[in-house]
């Protein structure tokens, strides 16, 4: 524990030291060079870092891995298989029920999210313990989701009909005659999926309700205001003055529940590892990459995941560029 | 941020009443409600976690044989064995330390390259600047999914696999994009006069950085900081992937919590307990630090 202690100081204080020492050294380099150069070449050395981190762990991986799913099975020596990869992907029914159950997280996760988030960031807004209630609402987003598979892990518990149920859902509707279910191993109706989803719904409400209240106070009130003199209706005045102005707040919002559903991971895994119906992009790649040992197939689902994603980056860049222009 | 979106115009009632008769509107029922909801809402949110907090000071045998909330009334049956076991069990405790030495590294380095980066992006100007930063935006989505067969490949080849030395640099990587995004964001929006008599007083860039950048930077640090710290704490993924089989004696709170939770056989009630001391450090700097957290959050999607 002490090396390993020992070691982690090091970093702690070396990598910043080093940075600057750089920062500093490369600054004497430029100086060395005509002024004329100088502010075309210290922006370089600056970046240097950042670029080769990024290039390094994600630009050239991913180059690799979208190569790397055109090849065979063998990790020592990858033969070209073409489309292979992707045919028994689109043919397997397994993969095909994760593509699915992604789909079921992209839009429920987004939906129930952005719209309890909304919901509830308009309701706070108007009681005084509001930081409280925000507070308890954004909490489980501090927590790991293995953490949060846990906590629900007691929530959804399951036990035969006939013995006391010790999971809050069961004892919850036990009054009301409806029999135990098991939440988490039941393929019928996707129902574990859904328990799953439920799940980072909890999580993830806070982080919607937190930006949209941000993007709800940051409107005029003057506008509100006027369009309440004008004798418009509560849901009037959400509907005309309210979302309009925070219909770009929602975007964003819902691009990150988009992301955070197509690369759900923790949860499936800690909680039922894909079984029952559950399975999920991310999920499944990590067994073809394990379990299977088959890095040609788990490239290949991870490029079919970064081409779900590629609209919502595409999003992203346009809305970024559309802001840069105003700034 | 700002919009330029104007609402649409209101529809104008036929004959405008001179004085609005507000006390006709049944606000009272509508003020309940209101409270209602919210206490509801609140409840709904705490249980989950209220549920494991009193399951983990529950002896073995009540835990599998009824729930929570019969602890709540006597007979009280509750005891600390859970907790004194799972830090006994040295796979616990030591996968506690194993999350601490991984994440503060892996939180100091992203910020630090993302500083020197952002302070570029925002004050140099140099051809490619615009498109070099759209290509970092890109990057805040790329899923590590497509990252992590080549690096695992690369991190096998260098014998480093099962260390933490490649989590740091693998969470420096990953945590990146979203630093250099907030930070450019940050710096970018200071005012531009400080920088334009800082130079005027003969500073070069590396003063203007360290004398007028970064103190005025802390703040976003502080948020960054936080963010990143906790994103780390919490990952699971990348620990399982790049520590996980090679040295399992490295692996983080997370991916202990995991196996225990995949594991059927004995052990599973300290669940409970281990979860939540897996939870205490993340519960502490989110009361504590509360406000810079949602700032980065906050500043990362909503500007201005």
């Amino acid at each position: 524990m002490d090396s390993q202690l020992f070691t982690a100081l090091q970093v702690v204080v070396g990598v910043p030291a080093a940075l600057v020492g750089y920062i500093w050294l490369t600054e004497r380099i430029v100086t060395l060079v005509p002024p004329k150069w100088q502010p075309r070449l210290r922006p370089w050395f600056w970046l240097g870092p950042a670029v080769a981190l990024l290039g390094f762990f994600l630009v050239y991986p991913t180059i690799r891995t979208i190569i790397r799913s055109f090849q065979s099975k063998s990790p020592l020596r990858p033969e070209w298989v073409g489309l292979e990869n992707y045919k028994w992907f689109f043919t397997n029914d397994g993969a095909l029920a994760a593509l699915f159950n992604n789909v079921l997280w992209v839009v429920l996760l987004g939906f129930f999210t952005v719209g309890l988030g909304l919901f509830i960031a308009i309701l706070v807004d108007r009681v005084r313990y509001e930081a409280w209630a925000k507070s308890i609402i954004f909490l489980p987003l501090a927590i790991s989701m293995v953490a949060a598979g846990v906590i629900w892990k007691f929530m959804y518990d399951f036990r035969p009909p006939g013995q006391p149920q010790t999971g809050t859902l069961n004892a919850a509707i036990a009054p009301f005659g409806l029999g135990p279910v098991a939440w988490l191993q039941s393929p019928s109706l996707h129902l574990s999926t859904f328990a799953l989803i439920a799940i980072m719904i909890w999580m993830w409400t806070g982080f919607a309700m937190v930006i949209i209240s941000a993007a709800l106070k940051g409107i005029d009130p003057e506008l509100l205001e006027a369009a309440r003199l004008d004798g418009a209706g509560e849901w009037q005045v959400f509907r005309r003055v309210i979302f309009p102005l925070l219909a770009p707040t929602l975007a964003v919002v819902s691009t990150t529940m988009v992301i955070t559903s197509l690369k759900t991971f923790d949860i499936v895994y800690t909680l039922t590892n894909g079984n029952y119906d559950t399975e999920v992009i991310a999920n499944l790649m990590i067994k073809e990459m394990f379990t299977f040992g088959d890095f040609g197939r788990a490239s290949a689902v991870a490029v079919v995941l970064l081409l779900a994603i590629v609209p919502v980056m595409a999003f992203n860049i346009r809305q970024f560029r559309a802001q840069e222009a105003v700034r | 941020m700002t919009t330029t979106v104007e609402p649409r115009p209101l529809p104008r009632p036929l004959a405008a009443p001179a004085v609005q008769e507000k006390s006709r509107r049944p606000r009272r029922v509508a003020r309940i409600a209101l409270h209602l909801a919210v206490v509801a809402l609140m409840l709904l949110w705490a249980i989950p976690t209220l549920g494991l907090l009193i399951n983990s000071f529950r002896p073995q045998s009540e835990i599998s044989s009824s729930g929570w909330w019969t602890a709540l009334a006597p007979p009280y049956q509750f005891t600390m064995e859970n907790y004194s076991e799972v830090m006994g069990q040295t796979g616990i405790g030591q996968a506690f330390l194993n999350s601490l030495f991984i994440a503060i590294p892996a939180t100091i380095i992203p910020i630090v390259v993302a500083a020197f980066a952002a302070y570029a992006f925002s004050w140099m100007e140099f051809p490619g600047r615009d498109l070099l930063f759209v290509v970092v935006v890109g990057l805040l989505v790329v899923p590590l999914q497509t990252t992590l067969i080549p690096v695992l490949r690369a991190f096998a080849d260098w014998g480093i696999t099962g260390e933490f030395v490649a989590v740091w640099l693998a969470h420096a990587g990953y945590g990146l994009p979203f630093a250099v995004y907030l930070l450019r964001n940050f710096m970018g929006s200071l005012p531009k006069s400080l920088f334009e008599s800082a130079a005027m007083d003969g500073a070069n860039h590396v003063t203007a950085f360290f004398r007028v950048a970064m103190p005025l930077c802390v703040p976003a640090f502080a948020a960054l900081a936080i963010f990143q710290f906790l994103f780390v704490w919490n990952d699971l993924l990348v620990a399982l992937i790049y520590i996980g089989l090679a040295n399992p004696d490295n692996l983080p709170l997370t991916a202990t919590m995991a196996n225990l939770v995949n594991s059927l056989g004995g052990g599973w009630y300290l669940l409970a307990a281990a979860a939540f001391l897996s939870m205490v450090v993340p519960l502490l700097i989110f009361f504590g630090l509360q406000r810079y957290f949602i700032r980065g959050i906050v500043g990362g999607a909503v500007k201005g």
